[in-house]
């Protein structure tokens, strides 16, 4: 116990857990991230389809029963009543994606407002089609037996929780080691260190383990809250490699953390430096959207970002079902990423 | 085996900066084993600037250093087991306690006190289990001095270790210190104080503008003015008589003219010094505002050799 590297640990472990803010922002606040969005994507409602049919004082009442018809064949139409100026206004606006003009007198029996701006607009005009063929010929009408594809792998949810594991990767490696070290440099307590004969790979190790230790306890509590059938996740590839994989990410981005907080002086350099890596990737490497829809000529750079490479790797094992052998490119990004850091940074540290 | 502790020869500093900083510009010290050597100097002196290439942390830009018969290119490691050091501003981790830290410090060090011997050496003994963050200023200091102690070093490097403490949290690290010398270790100290240069050091070095101006025993130094006694004597302004006419006058050595009226005159006998001085003032016809005797003081020592106060705030 009383060999420095575990005295260094020791230390880390101890400042780390009696700092409730640095608990809170480790462990509490990603959970309620992902308590919050996932929740609020869990499910997708059953896509409301807004539909206005236009009255006028004649027509009130055909209208009316009307409405109460297509509502129970189609539990998805939102249908509203509207005087026509109003509905139009209405289409143009958003506010409902298809306007229906009732003319039992017409052969064609209704006319409709379609606006092409709107995507839901031409699937609301399909489902009126169908509601109205059916009940112009209820014989030929068949139904088809729907189900909702909801398994575990494709719901925003399986998308959604790697991201936020990856992002979890990234921020704690980035903020775990580089402000701790900055801080340590502006309290002149580096250079204190640097004044005993403590060997650096010693406190070097010290801060990576410490921090691979608080980012691994950290995902596996978010991998936990994603298994509990609330959310209902589920690795569909091979544990050991997501584990690995895990690692792997956690000590590349402590790696990219030292070498941001080599050689800054202030914490606000430190932070400046660290959010100009990180923002863009959080846009850009698929946390909360797919990567794929940025331009292509944008992908090949996107694709070598480490945090793409994480959610990339992530998805591959949990969503996708692979195994050590599905995660080699995303793999030798991260070691590419992670061990140029880590030369770069024994070469550019400066304690003083 | 020498018996230095520490030899500096020719050591220049220049800071890269437009335009450089030239810290400290030759020195030349020699420090031997069991003495208690005190640097002093006005901010910006470059006190730390020698302190830390003594302590390896600053690569000089010229010179030689030699620190317990060693070098640092050469030996660092063995040097650094041997040596304690205070840094100017250190602010340990808040989050530990007292026995915490001074345990950490102990597992660099290769043998040493145990964690309770440092801590006792420096009586911190009731806080051991406080966070450095509930520590009072004057207790830090103390609790800087235990990591330095904690591998039982042969020598002490301590940048202001009692800057901005109370008088008597300043006693209380001079007992440390003293206590430390009294088993035949060096020190090496940097200090604003004079007074307690006087008291603590064997040997003091004065640095103005990153050169030694005088070096010797506070006593050397003293007599060095001429005189160890100092008369300060204030007159009604405008005054009629100058520094000249004082100067003149029996066993009066130098005489500088302060702001105000204000006279301070080195003599070797104060008992004629006195109503000579008197006669004067009457003959000149001035109004006597204040006239005291004392010995004289490093903080004389160094107003005389470069002509500004050692602190402004004195
Ligand atoms: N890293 C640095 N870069 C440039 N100049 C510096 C640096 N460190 C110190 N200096 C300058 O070198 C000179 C000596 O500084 P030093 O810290 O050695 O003084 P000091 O005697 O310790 O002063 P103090 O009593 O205020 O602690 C000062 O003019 C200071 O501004
Ligand atoms: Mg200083």
């Amino acid at each position: 116990m009383n060999h420095p590297l575990a005295q260094l640990f020791l230390a880390r472990l101890r400042e780390f857990f009696r700092e409730k803010a640095a608990i809170f922002w480790t462990y509490g606040f990603p959970l309620i991230l992902a308590l919050i969005l996932g929740t609020a994507f869990r499910n997708r409602p059953i896509e409301a389809i807004k539909v206005d049919v236009v009255t006028t004082e004649a027509t009130q009442e055909e209208a009316g029963k009307l409405v109460e018809r297509w509502r129970e064949k189609d539990p998805r139409l939102k249908v509203e009543l509207h005087p026509e100026k109003e509905a139009l206004d209405r289409l143009r606006t958003a506010k409902t994606a298809l306007v229906v003009f009732p003319d039992p007198a017409e052969a064609a029996k209704y006319r409709t407002v379609v606006d092409e701006n709107q995507p839901g607009s031409v699937l609301a005009r399909a489902a009126v089609d169908t509601l109205v063929l059916r009940e112009a010929n209820p014989a030929a009408a068949v139904p088809t037996a729907t189900t909702m594809a909801d398994q575990s792998g494709g719901r925003y949810i399986d998308f959604l929780m790697p991201g936020l594991i990856g992002m979890n990767l990234m921020g704690g490696g980035l903020f775990g080691v580089g402000f701790l070290i900055v801080d340590m440099r502006v309290r002149k307590l580096l250079k204190r260190y640097l004044a005993t004969p403590m060997r650096k790979s010693d406190f070097m190790l010290s801060i990576m383990l410490s921090r691979l230790l608080f980012t691994i306890t950290d995902v596996a509590v978010l991998l936990a809250v994603a298994h509990l059938p609330f959310f209902g996740l589920t690795v569909h590839g091979n544990w050991v490699a997501l584990l690995a994989f895990i690692l792997l990410g956690g000590i590349t981005f402590t790696g990219i953390g030292l070498l941001i907080a080599c050689r800054a002086r202030t914490l606000e350099t430190a932070s400046g430096l660290m959010n100009a890596f990180m923002l863009p990737q959080w846009l850009v490497s698929g946390v909360f959207f797919d990567s794929s829809n940025f331009p292509a000529v944008l992908q090949p750079l996107i694709q070598a970002l480490p945090l793409t490479a994480v959610n990339n790797g992530l998805r591959a094992v949990i969503n996708d079902g692979a195994g050590f052998g599905g995660i080699l490119v995303p793999s030798a990004i991260l070691l590419a990423w992670g061990g140029i850091s880590f030369l770069l940074s024994l070469k550019l540290f400066r304690w003083l | 085996m020498s018996s230095l502790a520490v030899r500096v020869s020719a050591l220049v500093k220049t800071y890269p900066a437009s335009p450089p900083v030239e810290a400290v510009r030759g020195v030349d010290l020699e420090v031997t084993v069991g003495e208690c050597f005190g640097l002093l100097g006005p901010n910006g002196a470059g006190k730390t600037t020698t302190m830390e290439i003594l302590e390896g942390l600053l690569a000089p830009t010229g010179g030689e250093v030699e620190v317990l018969g060693r070098r640092w290119d050469r030996d660092e490691r063995e040097i650094r087991e041997r040596i304690g050091i205070s840094l100017q501003e250190t602010r340990l981790s808040d989050k530990l306690n007292v026995r915490e830290t001074v345990t950490l410090f102990r597992s660099f060090y290769r043998t040493g006190l145990t964690p309770d011997e440092a801590i006792e050496r420096v009586s911190l003994q009731e806080k051991a289990k406080a966070f450095v963050d509930k520590l009072s200023g004057g207790q830090r200091q103390r609790l800087a001095i235990a990591c330095a102690l904690v591998g039982d070093p042969e020598m002490l490097f301590l940048d202001e270790p009692t800057t901005g403490l109370d008088p008597q949290s300043r006693r209380q690290l001079w007992d440390v210190i003293r206590d430390f010398k009294a088993r035949g270790r060096t020190v090496i100290l940097t200090t604003h104080y004079m007074d307690e240069a006087e008291k603590l050091c064997d040997r003091v070095g004065i640095i103005d503008h990153g050169k030694v101006i005088a070096l010797g025993t506070p006593n050397e130094l003293i007599l060095q003015l001429g005189g160890e006694h100092v008369l300060d004597l204030t007159v009604t302004e405008p005054a009629p008589l100058t520094a000249d006419d004082l100067s003149r006058t029996t066993a009066v050595k130098s005489v500088r003219a302060g702001a105000g009226g204000t006279f301070t005159l080195t003599v070797t006998d104060p008992a004629q010094a006195l109503p000579a001085v008197m006669e004067l003032v009457r003959a000149k016809g001035a109004g006597l505002v204040g006239l005291s005797t004392r010995h004289a003081t490093l903080e004389d020592v160094f107003v005389t050799l470069t002509g500004h106060q050692l602190r402004d705030d004195s």
